[in-house]
């Protein structure tokens, strides 16, 4: 790790302050610096200076407002998110989603803000590999070892990304409120994360000098459930091999609201609207969560080493579908 | 493997950096000049001789670094010493009193939970954490709540016995 020099942020108003006065490149935050610190030490990055987020304790509350949304504070650890029990009781996909998310070490440093913004895991972009996301010319995955990589084709790169908590947003609705120098600005989680591109070679859309301040989740549609599961390669302590999230509201027995959002499959979660048209307004039916889940894989590429996350993905979205309609646990 | 950490070499740029800290460790106070990127294991082993927390993986991939931060068990290889001042750090060497052994140490000893001892620092420190939120952990709670700890030697049955013997104490 490079050496750096560290101030702190006492508000989100400092921290953007502190970001727009730096150079192009010249300072990083650092929350729970989980994800931060383990690319610094691999030198993937080298920030010459770092401001301390935690500070400003303003960005760390989780509480539900009188219109019944749930205001999520950018500083929230996952452990804070897993523990609190009325988020376990009327949004279960969240608690879900973090649970089996790295350790309970990792969980109570790790906040919901560098969650969504972590790197992936691709271990060409992990090691010494200057591949196409960091610059380069080539993606070494695509020809490469690609066991743990994407099997939608969406950008050049084809790692997927790592995040739990990041499909359970999407199938909630969820929003985010970014902080800049012009002011605050509010965008949905589904289009905060993008494919990299050519210019932007990164997995979000956030600028040097903003602060991500909060998560916002609407309130659902009245009885909705949800469910997130997660397939690893052993039981604990690894990044989604798969993921699906849903969520489901019914009225009079048929389908009013669907939400189906697949982690591990693409550069970042992907929620899948044929799905949530297929099934809108039906009686969810084994047969048609059956027909539901093959749909959901249907644009499917696998590369070499993957093919085995297509059959993953149409089981744990049959699945996932079920658990949240209660027909199956 | 080797149970110190060879110094980073200090660079004249960084010789510049130095920050004056106070850090709370097992309730003593400690003030130490610090260059920012130094994590806070590093500063417990090399500065400070609590060699306890052992460095493994230092990419929180083991455990074998865990420590209590304000009672919560971290990574401390994923912690900057600097991000310390004004919390509580404990460490293995904290938990005896007056030469006894904590309970969760002496029930280690007494089910054999430990091989060759590397991991178990962490794995007795992931222990107290949990149990000092949640006194009487199911089974599944417990393999949840030490998932974090990597035991090379696999003591993982007694690990999990120990565990178990203490979930079912009384208060
Ligand atoms: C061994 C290991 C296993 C893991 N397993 C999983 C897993 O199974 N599932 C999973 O979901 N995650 C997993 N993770 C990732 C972990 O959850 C993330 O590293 C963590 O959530 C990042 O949060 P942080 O607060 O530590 O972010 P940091 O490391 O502090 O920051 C990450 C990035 O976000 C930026 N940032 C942070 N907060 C803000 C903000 N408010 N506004 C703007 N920018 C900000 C930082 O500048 C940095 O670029 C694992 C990590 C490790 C090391
Ligand atoms: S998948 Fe992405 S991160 Fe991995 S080698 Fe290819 S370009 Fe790099
Ligand atoms: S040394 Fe910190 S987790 Fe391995
Ligand atoms: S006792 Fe040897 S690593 Fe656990």
């Amino acid at each position: 790790m490079k050496a750096f020099d560290h101030v702190t942020a006492a508000s989100t108003r400092e921290a953007v302050e502190l970001l727009s006065s730096a150079a192009p490149d010249g300072a990083r935050l650092i929350a729970g610096g989980t994800d931060l610190l383990t690319l610094m030490k691999a030198d993937l990055i080298a920030p010459p200076r770092l401001i301390d987020l935690k500070p400003a304790s303003e960005l760390r509350y989780l509480r539900f407002d009188d219109a019944g949304a749930l205001h999520i504070g950018a500083l929230t650890t996952l452990a804070d998110l897993e523990r609190h029990p009325e988020v376990a009781q009327r949004l279960p996909v969240l608690p879900q989603s973090v649970r089996d998310a790295a350790t309970p070490q990792l969980r109570a440093l790790a906040t919901v803000g560098g969650n969504l913004l972590q790197r992936p895991r691709c271990w060409y972009y992990r090691g010494d590999a200057l591949c196409w996301l960091k610059g380069g010319s080539a993606c070494f995955a695509r020809d490469g070892q690609n066991k743990y990589h994407a099997i939608l084709d969406h950008s050049p790169c084809v790692a997927v990304h790592p995040s739990d908590l990041a499909p359970a947003l999407l199938a909630l609705d969820a929003e985010l409120v970014i902080h800049g120098p012009g002011g605050a600005r509010v965008l949905p989680v589904e289009s905060f994360f993008a494919a990299p591109t050519d210019q932007e070679r990164v997995e979000y859309r956030l600028a040097a000098d903003e602060v991500l301040a909060e998560i916002t989740v609407p309130r659902q549609p009245e009885g909705a459930r949800g469910a997130y599961l997660k397939v690893m390669d052993r039981q604990a302590w690894a990044f989604a091999l798969v993921s699906a999230a849903a969520q489901v509201a019914l009225r009079d027995g048929r389908i009013e609201h669907v939400r189906l959002v697949l982690g591990g499959v693409a550069n970042v979660p992907q929620r899948i609207r044929a799905v949530e048209d297929l099934l809108t307004g039906q009686e969810l039916t084994p047969k048609l969560a059956e027909q539901a889940a093959e749909r959901a894989v249907a644009g499917a590429k696998p590369l070499a080493h993957n093919a085995y996350k297509v059959p993953l993905a149409r089981e744990l979205a049959r699945r996932a579908l079920l658990a949240a309609t209660g027909l199956m646990v | 493997m080797p149970d110190s950490m060879p110094a980073l070499p200090a660079t004249p740029d960084e010789a510049t950096r130095q920050t004056r800290i106070r850090l709370t460790i097992n309730d003593t106070p400690h003030d130490l000049s610090i260059a920012p990127r130094r994590t806070l294991l590093e500063v417990l082993r090399e500065d400070l001789s609590l060699t306890g927390a052992k460095p493994g993986c230092e990419m929180g991939n083991c455990g074998a670094c865990t420590v209590l931060l304000d009672g919560e068990a971290v990574y401390s290889c994923l912690v900057l010493a600097i991000e310390c001042p004004g919390h509580t750090i404990t460490t293995i060497e904290g938990l005896t009193r007056d030469g006894q052994l904590h309970p969760i140490q002496d029930t280690f000893v007494q089910y054999d939970a430990l091989q060759c001892g590397f991991c178990t620092p962490g794995q007795v420190l992931a222990l107290k954490s949990l149990l000092d939120r949640n006194p009487h952990p199911t089974d599944d709670e417990i393999d949840r709540g030490m998932a974090g700890n990597i035991c090379r030697c696999g003591a993982y049955p007694k690990i999990r016995a120990a565990a178990r013997a203490l979930a079912r104490q009384q208060p």
